[in-house]
């Protein structure tokens, strides 16, 4: 059996006749080993790094939840079913001993709604407007306003919240010297404060939706002789819509959720769930707040499901 | 029957189409319309009066020198020959329109900061209020007594933002190769829904896992892997663990996003080409997916850097970051001027990043 000789080598020049060897070269091997053990690797981490993510996401809300079911007051060992958490949170409002400041977390729960129900019909509102006037007109400012409107959602909330601070402390200290009228806040300033934020949010969220539109719709109707008016509510709006309301559920959840920010607004007797919750953690922690979290969450679970139907029936009509 | 505009001339032609930098499909650019006169016309576009277009004066606006002859301008059909004036009414109503929010934004939200960035200058006076003598002794109070603080601030949020990308790039990989779409719905789901529960709820979710006789305690005793229960609420690591939950769904999502947009057949033809799996991937799918990295990671960077809940939650002394400074600040006879200060600081390392982003990061039209 000849040797086989390799005529060429890539340079050109004939290449030194080599032993032939079964396999492959040990260098070759060794890359081809490598090569095979950063596969199983990579196979192993794919998989394996996404399984902790979630777990890592989820594990401590499973605890929450089921140890919300504990008839014990810990959150490791568990003793046993037992609503008697849940029951806690609902006893004083059956005309039995309270056993949790539930007023207290009702009247949060209130509050919260309020303040994000109103501040979403504004915000909402004026950020369409100011997402129509921009991707639609032309006006002084436009530009600049248009990059000023990512400014609250960069900004550090507590940058936010303390500006808001010195700005209403500031502001009323001017008005009682000037009317002699004593401000406070309350309801008012959370809910500008959660304007003046939610407000760019919707703005962005629109404005996102406009980009996508064809504006030749809207030349067409006015081609077929629509006015301003109907224009807009018989086309841009109803095409913009799925838009409007992800903003609008978008500044409701921001809102609902926002605890920084309405930590520096709020006064005396307007706490809101966040701060609820958060003085809760501060104190004593209690044992019924693992019933109070689940619930929340479960709130917001339901929240997700509604946005996702109404998103997928406003697309639908568009 | 002919459509309309079809086949004659059209009486009006100089209602150009919502024409220049605003038009949104190049298709409608510059696409003359014909229109009758007196109709409304686009809602906040130009109002057009009837009658001869207004022109204006050729070569004006795209410098090119007064009176030169420029041939593009002569109107030709189906070229985008004049420039319209704008009216002033459209662009009134337009302003009008957008003035409410903008009016908004300037009281509640750049005058506060004005007021914040002024207040920094002075002088703590009486009960913690700003007054008059300016001084920028809390600047350098800042840097001289709250350095490690804001050092440490920085090292929990690269921290941060290291581990969510090690974590969360693999992950958004693994979503978006799921080949059925119900299965990349379900999980992107899964990665979202955290995202929208109460942040202090998801803390304290946390809390009750990692304190000190919390499940993972209980397991590392069970497992043999320590003899006492560990220590590591009220560590760095728990703030930065605490972090790491709160804020890597903004890692996933735009990570997601560009893998999703990345075309196979660039990795198809690498392997092609004789890539191994870990050339492939770097070589073709992490440069190709760096804006979304970069996006993630700006998102995840910004928001740790002025994280407030977590460290007052989870860290102890040694876990305190700006936030907590700032603060501590506001709360009862504070320091105003100083906390005005510190958050000033913490305004120009956002907008360090911000810059980082817009430079790098994630364009919306490629």
């Amino acid at each position: 059996m000849s040797r086989p000789v390799r005529p060429y080598a890539p340079g050109g020049r004939p290449a030194r006749a080599r032993p032939v060897r079964h396999g492959v070269a040990p260098e070759r091997r060794r890359a081809l080993r490598r090569d095979l053990a950063t596969r199983r690797l990579g196979r192993v981490l794919a998989w394996t790094v996404p399984l902790v993510a979630l777990g890592f996401l989820w594990v401590p809300i499973a605890v929450l939840v089921a140890f919300s079911f504990n008839d014990a007051a810990s959150v490791s060992s568990w003793r046993g079913f037992s609503l008697r958490w849940y029951e806690n949170l609902f006893t004083s409002l059956t005309g039995g001993p309270a056993r949790f400041q539930t007023e207290l977390l009702l009247r949060a729960v209130l509050n919260s709604l309020l303040v994000a129900g109103v501040s979403t019909v504004v915000a909402t509102t004026l950020g369409t407007m100011f997402a129509l006037a921009v991707a639609r007109g032309r006006f002084p400012g436009r530009r600049l306003f248009d990059a000023l409107f990512y400014l609250p959602v960069v900004i550090p909330d507590i940058t936010m919240g303390v500006s808001l601070a010195v700005f209403f402390r500031i502001v009323f200290e001017a008005w009682q010297q000037w009317t002699g009228v004593r401000l406070v806040s309350g309801f008012g300033t959370i809910i500008i404060a959660h304007v003046a934020f939610n407000v760019a949010y919707v703005a962005i969220v629109v404005r996102a939706r406009l980009a996508t539109m064809d504006p030749s719709l809207e030349e067409a109707a006015r081609d077929l002789g629509a006015n301003d008016w109907q224009a807009f509510w018989r086309i841009t709006f109803p095409i913009l819509f799925p838009g409007v309301l992800a903003g609008a559920l978008l500044a409701f959840t921001l809102s609902l959720d926002d605890f920084v920010i309405t930590f520096f607004t709020a006064g005396v007797g307007t706490t809101t769930l966040p701060l609820f919750v958060y003085g809760l953690l501060k104190q004593r922690v209690p044992p019924e707040i693992n019933a109070v979290s689940t619930l929340m969450i479960l709130a917001s679970i339901a929240l997700v499901a509604v946005s996702l139907v109404l998103q997928r029936r406003g697309a639908r009509r568009a | 029957m002919t459509p309309r505009g079809v086949g004659k001339r059209p009486r009006y032609h100089h209602a150009v189409t919502n024409s220049g930098r605003g038009g949104r499909s190049p298709a409608s650019r510059g696409r003359l319309t014909p229109r009758a006169p007196g109709r409304g016309d686009a809602w906040v576009h130009w109002r057009v009066p009837p009658g001869p277009p207004a022109i204006e004066p050729a070569g004006a606006p795209d410098g090119a020198p007064d009176g030169a002859p420029s041939h593009g301008r002569l109107g030709l059909p189906g070229t985008r020959t004049r420039r319209l004036r704008r009216p002033a009414a459209a662009e009134a109503r337009a302003f009008w329109l957008a003035s409410p929010a903008m009016a908004w934004l300037v009281l509640f939200f750049l005058l506060p900061l004005l007021f914040v960035g002024v207040a920094s200058f002075m002088t703590r006076g009486a009960g913690g209020q700003p007054i008059q003598p300016w001084t920028v002794e809390h600047y350098q109070r800042t840097f001289e007594v709250f350095g490690p603080v804001i050092w440490r601030t920085l090292g929990f949020a690269a921290l941060t933002t290291v581990l969510c990308l090690l974590v969360g790039y693999p992950t958004a990989l693994y979503i978006a190769s799921r080949p059925r779409p119900g299965v990349r719905l379900l999980l992107l789901f899964l990665v979202l829904l955290p995202f929208w529960t109460n942040f202090l709820v998801r803390t304290y979710a946390l809390i009750t896992i990692v304190q000190r006789e919390g499940l993972l305690n209980e397991w590392l005793v069970r497992l043999g892997i320590v003899h006492d229960p560990v220590q590591v609420l009220f560590t760095p690591t728990a703030v930065v663990l605490g972090l790491v939950y709160g804020f890597l769904p903004f890692m996933v999502l735009p990570i997601y996003a560009s893998v999703e947009r990345l075309d196979r057949r660039y990795v198809e033809a690498a392997h092609d080409l004789g890539a191994n799996d870990w050339r492939a991937f770097w070589r073709v799918i992490w440069p190709l997916t760096l804006p979304g990295v970069v996006a993630g990671s700006m998102l995840v960077f910004i928001p740790a850097i002025g994280a407030f809940v977590t460290p007052d939650l989870m860290g102890g002394t040694g876990g305190l970051m700006i936030g907590n400074l700032v603060q501590s600040q506001f709360r009862g006879r504070g320091n105003v001027p100083l906390g005005s200060a510190i958050s000033m600081v913490l305004l120009v390392i956002v907008f360090a990043g911000v810059l980082v982003y817009a430079r790098w990061g994630e364009r919306r039209d490629p």
